[in-house]
Parts: C-alpha cells; structure tokens; sequence
C-alpha cells in the first residue's frame, strides 16, 4: 500500500475563516463568560459573584415561563412547519410554466426583512384598520391580539408559517426533483400505492434536506425575536415574551449584564444540545436507512 | 493590548486555558494516532475522539447547571461528577 503523505497547506487556507470567526464569536462569547460572573455598574467596574446569576436564574419563575413558552412555541412551529412543507412541495409541479410561479411565490416570504414582516402582521391583525383583524371582529370572533394571549399566540404562529415554511418547501422540493424517474417507475411496475411511494421513495431520498429543515426551523424559531417584539412587544403581559425578548429586556432595558450574560449561556448551551440531538439522531437514521436500502 | 473591556477574571481565564490545553491535547493524541478512533458506543452511533470530548463538556456544563439548580453543596462535587462522566464517556461511548 502506498503511503500519501499528509499535505498541511490547507491550513493556511482555514485561517482567515478562523480569524473572522475568534473575532466574530470566540471573542465575544468569552467576553459573555466573563460578564455572567460578575456584577458591574457601568464605567467598566466589575465585581466578582461567582456563580450567583446562574443560580438566581435557575430558581426564577421568570426565566422558566420564558423557557416554557419559547420551548412550546419552537415545538408547536416544528409540528406544523414541517408537515406542511413536505405537503405543499409533493403538490408542487415537476415541470412546465407552473414550476418557476410556485417556486417564487414560495421564495417572496423569504424576501421580506424580519421587522418588515412583524409590520405586516402588526397591521393586518389591527382591530381598526387591519384587514385580518377587521373581518374577524366583524364576523363576530372575538379576536384581539393586543388584549388576549391566546390571540397573540395564534397571530405569531401563524406569521411564522407564512414567513417560514416557504423555506421547508423549497428544501423539500430540492430534495424531490434529485429523486431519479427510474425509483418511480420501478414503483410504479411493482404496483406502489401512494403512500408507499412517499415512504420509502420519497421521505427516505429528502432525508438530509429534511434534517437540515428541521435544524434551521428549531434554531430559528428557538431564537425568534424581531417578529414577536414588532407585533406584541412580548404582551399582553408576559405572554409573548419568548427568551431573546426577555434577554433583551435584561440585558438593554434593566441593563442587568451579568444576569443577562448568564441566561445568555444557557439559552446557548440548550440550543448547542438541542442541535446535536437532532443531528446525531437525524443523520443516525439516514445512516441505517441507507446501509437497509443496498 | 487593553483588553481590560472583555472584564477577565483569574477563573475564567483557567477555564478557557483548560480548554485550550484540551484541544492542543487532543492535536497531539491526533497526530500520534490519526483517524480519530471512531467506534460505535453504548449510544449506538459512530464517534470519534473529538465527539466524545464535545459530549464530555457539553455533559459537564449541563451537570453543573443541574447541580446549581437542585443542589446546595459546593460546585466542586459538580466538577468530580462531571470528571467521572466524561471518563465514563471516554471509556464507553
């Protein structure tokens, strides 16, 4: 056998990613670290509490109504984005004039900036002048997204529906048309019903673009910001007040940064736990599914 | 350089040097013996080298924040805990 010799030079190459990258976040984050230990009162004057913020923060009904509901939100986003996405883009055409209308029709919701987007649903959703909210009230349905939580919940789920799935849609898509006609006609002479097909042509060959749907879904939706604070400020109450509003309001409103650093730690390490479970699960399966099909 | 802004304190700058010494560590043990000895563990997935240590530290910052969270007793026991897991991980993942 013949040894290749290891070639280091692409080292140089990952370097100025490195470099961007310590500047862009392993600096900022030790800095986060540093702060979540400390207690300051402006003018650069720390004080050292150890592990005080931490454990305020973990017996905090705040911070666990927070978590609870950014937690239930990403769930509740998970179950109807994905599903939905994988629907709409089976509907979706393979070929002819129909295909580029749907593909940027589906592409627009992804355009639109965040807070251009929270406008949009701030005014459609308005009692007075928006026309969601206007009909609904005129037909009767008591709806009011700046008075009632189950109605501010409804109205930024169903906003980050039509902002995001779009973007499971077009994955999904992505993934069906690398699908090769021979799988489908071989389907098709052992007599697949439908839903055979989808099972094991279908979703097993969207696999990756699937997990990578899911992993950009939760994070998004686990970090979700702009939209909430754009249409409810966190209201009414506390309802809306998912984690980063919360983190914000700490952090910027009561500009308590030791406190704020903490959560942001552990707001962090969930998300990197979250992630991992899903990749190490998600690629697991595609693994065993693909060494079970040849 | 003044780097008095990023607020560092005599703890946090052991335990990003721990780190640091970690992943030189595992450059070394790569080097001597490349490939990242991946194995399927208790967990029924693939792991290398570098998976095991992700796993050990992530583990460890979630037993601590367990430990404050439950238990009053001194965050060194966290520490001892979490060394026993990532042994255990190690060993066995």
């Amino acid at each position: 056998m013949i040894e290749k010799k290891a070639n280091q030079k692409a080292w140089f190459m990952v370097l100025p990613v490195f470099l961007v990258v310590a500047f862009s976040a392993i600096i900022p984050l030790m800095t986060v670290v540093n702060y979540s230990v400390q207690d300051t009162f402006g003018n650069n004057q720390f004080f050292w509490v150890g592990m005080d913020w931490f454990r305020d923060l973990l017996h905090s009904e705040r911070f666990h109504d927070a978590f609870l509901r950014q937690v239930i939100f990403s769930a509740i986003i998970l179950t109807i984005e994905i599903p939905l996405g994988i629907a709409i883009a089976l509907a979706m055409p393979r070929k002819g004039w129909g295909v580029p209308v749907c593909l940027i029709t589906m592409a627009l919701p992804l355009l639109i900036p965040w807070n251009v987007v929270g406008t949009i649903w701030q005014i459609f959703g308005r009692v007075d002048i928006g026309l969601l909210g206007h009909t609904l009230t005129a037909l009767g349905i008591d709806y009011n997204y700046t008075q009632d939580s189950v109605a501010a919940w409804i109205t930024i789920i169903i906003m980050d529906v039509w902002h995001w799935t779009s973007l499971v849609v077009l994955l999904c898509y992505a993934g069906l048309c690398s699908i090769p006609d021979a799988y489908y006609q071989a389907a098709k002479i052992d007599g697949a019903s439908r839903i055979a097909v989808f099972r094991y042509i279908q979703l097993p060959k969207m696999q990756r673009v699937l997990l990578i749907a899911v992993l950009l879904r939760f994070m998004d939706s686990f970090m979700i910001y702009t939209e909430p604070f754009v249409i409810t400020g966190g209201g009414p109450g506390n309802s809306t007040t998912f984690m980063s509003i919360d983190l914000v309001k700490m952090a910027i409103g009561q500009f308590d940064l030791g406190p704020a650093a903490a959560m942001s730690l552990i707001y962090f390490l969930v998300i990197l736990l979250l992630c991992w479970v899903f990749f190490t699960v998600m690629s697991n399966i595609g693994e065993e599914s693909s060494k079970g099909g040849t | 350089m003044d780097l008095s802004w990023m607020a560092w304190t005599k703890p946090t700058a052991t335990f990003f040097i721990i780190i640091l010494f970690l992943l030189v560590t595992m450059t070394i043990w790569e080097l001597k013996s490349p490939g990242g000895a991946p194995r399927k563990g208790i967990l029924q997935f693939e792991s290398t080298r570098g998976d095991r240590l992700f796993i050990s530290l992530l583990g460890s910052a979630f037993i601590h924040i367990i430990w404050l969270a439950f238990f009053s007793l001194s965050l060194w026991w966290a520490l001892v805990l979490a060394g026993i897991y990532a042994i255990c991980v190690f060993l066995w993942v």
